[in-house]
Formats: C-alpha cells, sequence, structure tokens
C-alpha cells in the first residue's frame, strides 16, 4: 500500500467524520433521524440519489463488465437509467405525497392496517438485508485488493464507519457523505474519461475501431450476445433492472428527505441528468480499460471484472490517480451500506417497532432511542452475516434484491396510488406473492444451482432456467395484487378518494 | 379486524377539520385535472417503455442492429445511445409539464379545499 494511498484513505475517513460530527449536532428528532427533517434541496437530493446509485456495484461492476463483454456489459447501463423515467412519472411524487418516513407510511397512507405495514416492513428489510450482505462481500474483496488488507479486517473497517455515521448522524450525515462522494466520484470518472479521449485522439470513431481488435472477442465484443445468449433471459433482467429502482427502500427514502412533490421532482431531475452522463462514462472506461489494462490483467486482479476502473487509472494516470480512485471507491461503499442501515432501521424502529407494537404512541424519546437500537442493530446483524460470507458467491443477493422490489413492492406502490378497487387484501398479498415468488425462484434458479463447482452458492442443476425470475415474479406480483382484491369484498372509495387528491395534487392538511 | 384499524383512523387527528375529499375529488376541476394528467402520464410511460424493451427483444431475437451505422459503430450502439437521448428529452417534456399542471393543483387547492371549506 503506497503512501498517497494511506493519505487520501485518511483523508476520506476524516472528512467523513466531521461531517458525521456537525450532523450529529443537528440531528435532533426522529425526523432529522430517518429524513434529515426533509429539509435537503431538490440539488443536494438529487446528487445524493445519484450517489445513493453510483454504488460499487455501479462504478467498478459495470465498468468491468464492459471492459470483458463489451455491449452486454453496457445493457446495465441503459436498464439502471430508463429505471429513473418509471421513478419519475410513476413513483416520486406520489410516494412523498403520501409518504413520511418509508414505503410502510405510504401504503398506510391508504389502509391503516398493521398487517399490511408490517407485510411492507418485512419485505423492506429482506430487501435490505441481501442487498447489504451483497455490499459488504464486495466492499470487504475490494478494499482487500485496493489497500491489501485482510477480509474480515475491511469488513469491520466498513461496518464499523457505517455505524458511526447511521447512529451519530442520521440521514443527515448518510446524505452529506453520499454528496461528497457523488460529486468526488464523478470528478473521477470525467478525469479518466477525458485521458482515454485523449488516448484516443478524441475521435469516438477510432476508439471503437481500435477496441474491435483489443480483446480476445474481436468484433463480437462490439455485438450484443457475449454474455447475454438467452433472450428471454435478457429480457428478465432488464424487467429486473428497469421496475427494481423504483422499489429499493434506500431510493424509496430518498423521496422523504425533500420538503414536497416539487422538491422530490427536482430530485429525480438532477439524478437523471447525473445518472445518465455517469453512465456514458462508463462506456470510456469500460472502453478503456479493455484497450490499454488488457483483459488478461483485469481478470488476473478479479474475475468479476471489479478491478478495471482503478487499474485503468493507474495504467492512463499513475500512482496518484490510481489512489484517488481507490479512496473514492472506498467512500463509495460507505455511503451506500449507510444509506441501508438507514432504511432497514426505519422498518424496525419506525414500522414495526413505532407502529405497530406501540401503536403510533411511541414518545419522541422512545423512537429516537429506538431508531438508534434498530441502527445499530441492523449493523451488527450485517458485519456478522458479511464475515460469515466471505467465501460464497453472493453476487446473486444483488439481483434478488432488484427483483423483489421490482415483484414486491413495485405493484403495491402503483396499486395504491392508482387503483379504485385495490384493498387491504389485496396490498398483503401483493407484497407477499411478489416477495415469496421471487425467492423462491432464485433460490432454484441458475444463481444458486450450478452444476460447475463455485460457479455459484450451491453445486447441481438449477429448476427454474432463469437466473433473474423478475420476468415471472413480477407478474405474479401484480396477479397477487389483483386477485387478493378481488377475492375480497372490502373496497373505501371514501379513502381513495382523499389519496387520489392527496397524491396527485400534494395537499397536506396543516396539522 | 381491518375495519377496526379503520375505526382507528376516523379516531385520529384527521378528524378536525376533515375536508371533503369525496367532493373534491368529483369536481369537475379535479377531474378535468386528472384527465390531462393521465393523457400525460399514459403515453409517454407506454412509449419508454415499449422503446426500452425494443432493445434486448431486437438484441436477442433479430441480427439487423448488428449492421455497421458509422464506422465502426454498429446500429445497437446508435439504439443504446438513443435510449439516453429519450431519457434527457422526456426529462425535458416532464419538468414543462409538471410545472404546468402543478399551477392547476395549486388552483385546486385554492378553491376546492381551502375555499370549498369555508363556502
Amino acid at each position: 500500500m503506497s503512501m498517497t494511498v494511506i493519505v487520501l484513505f485518511l483523508a476520506i475517513v476524516l472528512l467523513t467524520l466531521i461531517i458525521t460530527y456537525y450532523a450529529a449536532r443537528r440531528t435532533k428528532t426522529t425526523g432529522d433521524f430517518y429524513t434529515a427533517g426533509g429539509g435537503l434541496s431538490g440539488f443536494q437530493n438529487g446528487i445524493a440519489i445519484s450517489g445513493d446509485y453510483l454504488s460499487a456495484a455501479s462504478f467498478l461492476g459495470i465498468a468491468g463488465a464492459i471492459a470483458l463483454n463489451g455491449f452486454d456489459g453496457f445493457f446495465y447501463s441503459i436498464g439502471f437509467l430508463i429505471a429513473y423515467l418509471v421513478v419519475m412519472f410513476l413513483v416520486a411524487e406520489p410516494l412523498r405525497n403520501l409518504g413520511k418516513y418509508t414505503l410502510a407510511d405510504m401504503i398506510n397512507a391508504r389502509f391503516d392496517a398493521k398487517k399490511v405495514r408490517g407485510a411492507a416492513a418485512l419485505s423492506t428489510i429482506t430487501i435490505v438485508i441481501f442487498y447489504m450482505i451483497a455490499q459488504l462481500v464486495g466492499a470487504g474483496a475490494l478494499i482487500q485488493l485496493l489497500f491489501g488488507i485482510k477480509y474480515w479486517i475491511a469488513v469491520l473497517i466498513v461496518g464499523v464507519m457505517m455505524t458511526i455515521y447511521v447512529l451519530f448522524g442520521g440521514m443527515i450525515a448518510t446524505s452529506w457523505v453520499q454528496i461528497v462522494k457523488a460529486v468526488l466520484l464523478m470528478a473521477g470518472m470525467v478525469i479518466i474519461s477525458f485521458l482515454v479521449l485523449w488516448k484516443f485522439n478524441f475521435n469516438i470513431g477510432t476508439m471503437f475501431t481500435e477496441v474491435k481488435s483489443a480483446t480476445s472477442h474481436g468484433a463480437a465484443y462490439l455485438k450484443p450476445g457475449i454474455q447475454y445468449k438467452d433472450g428471454l433471459g435478457t429480457i428478465s433482467l432488464m424487467i429486473a433492472l428497469v421496475l427494481g429502482t423504483s422499489g429499493l427502500p434506500h431510493i424509496l427514502m430518498r423521496f422523504f428527505t425533500v420538503k414536497d412533490a416539487k422538491m422530490a421532482r427536482s430530485s429525480v431531475i438532477t439524478a437523471t441528468w447525473t445518472i445518465g452522463i455517469f453512465y456514458i462514462l462508463t462506456l470510456f472506461l469500460g472502453f478503456g480499460a479493455a484497450a490499454f489494462v488488457g483483459q488478461t490483467k483485469i481478470l488476473e486482479a478479479n474475475p468479476g471484472g471489479n478491478m478495471a476502473a482503478p487499474l485503468l487509472a493507474q495504467a492512463i494516470g499513475g500512482e496518484f490517480l490510481f489512489a484517488f480512485i481507490s479512496a473514492v471507491a472506498f467512500a463509495t461503499i460507505l455511503a451506500v451500506v449507510a444509506g441501508l442501515v438507514l432504511s432497514g432501521a426505519s422498518a424496525f424502529a419506525h414500522d414495526l417497532y413505532g407502529q405497530i407494537i406501540k401503536q403510533g404512541k411511541a414518545t419522541e424519546r422512545q423512537q429516537m432511542l429506538a431508531a438508534r437500537y434498530a441502527s445499530l442493530a441492523v449493523s451488527v446483524f450485517s458485519i456478522l452475516l458479511a464475515l460469515g460470507a466471505q467465501k460464497l458467491n453472493v453476487a446473486f443477493l444483488v439481483s434478488l434484491a432488484f427483483c423483489i422490489a421490482a415483484s414486491a413492492n413495485l405493484p403495491v406502490i402503483l396499486y395504491t396510488v392508482y387503483w379504485k378497487r385495490f384493498n387491504t387484501t389485496g396490498a398483503i398479498t401483493a407484497i407477499l406473492s411478489g416477495l415469496l415468488s421471487a425467492l423462491v425462484l432464485v433460490s432454484v434458479s441458475p444463481s444458486v444451482f450450478s452444476p460447475v463447482p463455485g460457479a455459484a452458492l450451491f453445486v447441481g442443476d438449477p429448476i427454474f432456467p432463469l437466473a433473474n425470475p423478475a420476468l415471472v415474479s413480477v407478474p405474479l406480483g401484480f396477479l397477487g395484487g389483483y386477485i387478493g382484491s378481488i377475492l375480497s369484498k372490502e373496497s373505501d372509495p371514501k379513502r381513495y378518494a382523499e389519496v387520489k387528491v392527496k397524491a396527485n395534487i400534494g395537499y397536506n392538511e396543516p396539522s | 379486524m381491518i375495519y377496526l384499524n379503520g375505526n382507528e383512523y376516523l379516531k385520529g387527528s384527521h378528524v378536525k377539520e376533515r375536508v371533503d375529499y369525496v367532493q373534491v375529488e368529483q369536481s369537475e376541476q379535479f377531474q378535468q385535472f386528472m384527465k390531462e394528467r393521465k393523457r400525460f402520464i399514459l403515453p409517454y410511460t407506454i412509449f419508454f417503455l415499449v422503446f426500452y424493451f425494443l432493445l434486448p427483444i431486437c438484441t436477442s431475437y433479430t441480427s439487423f442492429l448488428n449492421t455497421p451505422a458509422i464506422g465502426d459503430i454498429s446500429w445497437v450502439w446508435i439504439f443504446a445511445f438513443a435510449q439516453f437521448v429519450m431519457t434527457f428529452v422526456l426529462c425535458i417534456i416532464y419538468v414543462k409539464k409538471a410545472g404546468a399542471l402543478d399551477k392547476q393543483a395549486e388552483q385546486i387547492i385554492h378553491d376546492q379545499i381551502q375555499k370549498g371549506g369555508a363556502a
């Protein structure tokens, strides 16, 4: 580990701790803790959303996927981007208008039923835990590579840092860590992309011609089909990407950190532009890595291609750029896991404890304590799981999280806002059928069972053919909600009128 | 049991100064607003989803996108970049239209809820 890496690494740690210190002084109420008191501006929140979205998986993962698989890696960039249109057109504003801290709040604006809240909290917690383990295990492996320290130390460093941010600084600290990191990450991306383009004489055509002969794939590198050969599998993945985003708890929570729907809208707009530009740059990183680092070296460093971006930084920018990108990658991981802890904690402390056990009658002090205990519990639990999962191939957990988000959360969000006949039974069956079908199908899919030892969690033949079951589980989530609603006679048109008015015009009664 | 929860809701803080949402919802003004909102949201949503899914469908079941467009850049890349352009354009359109709808929404709050309660 070079001196530059250590210095930049410590600088990041120090900077985030200073942020946490100031955030802690401003975190006085549960509202501050969960949603920064709704006090972020649309622009700040948009940058923070981009930050949440530009996780290590998309920054390092997509650059690596493009470097190794050419066009097929770019599928991810497109799917994640278009997902923002779904958020913008269908989800963001009604969500902000109806909800307070969590997804369950939003659904309960219509139903006020503990079972619905419980079901929504369950799917939130499931997604958070799976996503978190994937992030932490990935983080451990990555920091091990970047800084040359042991896996368990790496996981502990990330785990302790995220716990500190959330425990003391709540959403204010998490948001500002996210904002700072997003700016640093964008700066790093722009510098690397500029250097890559420079090497290609600022000619995109030359870049395409060069990478055609740079990899072992030859001309096929620029064509789809290297990784995704099966049509239904590709389409299923694209469904999970485009619909999953609008159901991820840590993304949904971000819409409560602004004052109103107009701010929520401007957040999505800022996020869409930032993320759009970012994903275009992933192409330069991927191609750059393929041309200037080479696939052999990328694969040697990490079979998943995760080291492509840092290695490219080293190849074209020298040690300093390598150290900078490594430090930014570290910050990226920290900021994203902190957001995950917070959304998991809100489901436990606000939904399960505050609203179900205490029936909304917990005092401010109790709520705050519960929020902090829950954050600590979520953190410790995920750190322990991540420490135990080092040797496991957990890549499927990310696609599982997206799949549950798309199958369990999105149908219920859309039905709540847009379907008059929807009712409590429907809400429960929508969440449970989406959640269960995603869980069951993934657990018998090629992501979990592979005949090749080490390629997946278990050795064996998969029963279900699609690695990502969104093609089946998303329709099942919608169908579950439909059947549940139709079978139950319950309906409350008065309440729906209220929800419809509030969701669409953003009116809130003065309290 | 579900209804028991419904009663809790009635006991809640919402009771005082309740706005008659059914009346607001059925008002000409709100109906018109919803019609316009739907006419805007629905076609665009269908459009971008179709445009998006055409990409994996075309790459999986056809090969015409592999023909070169500009030099070594084939049509599949042009289609991929078009997804970005579409996203940015829809972003701009959305801001414009939503801004216009905001004014109507404020008008509804003013006419139906604030004045409606007093009249």
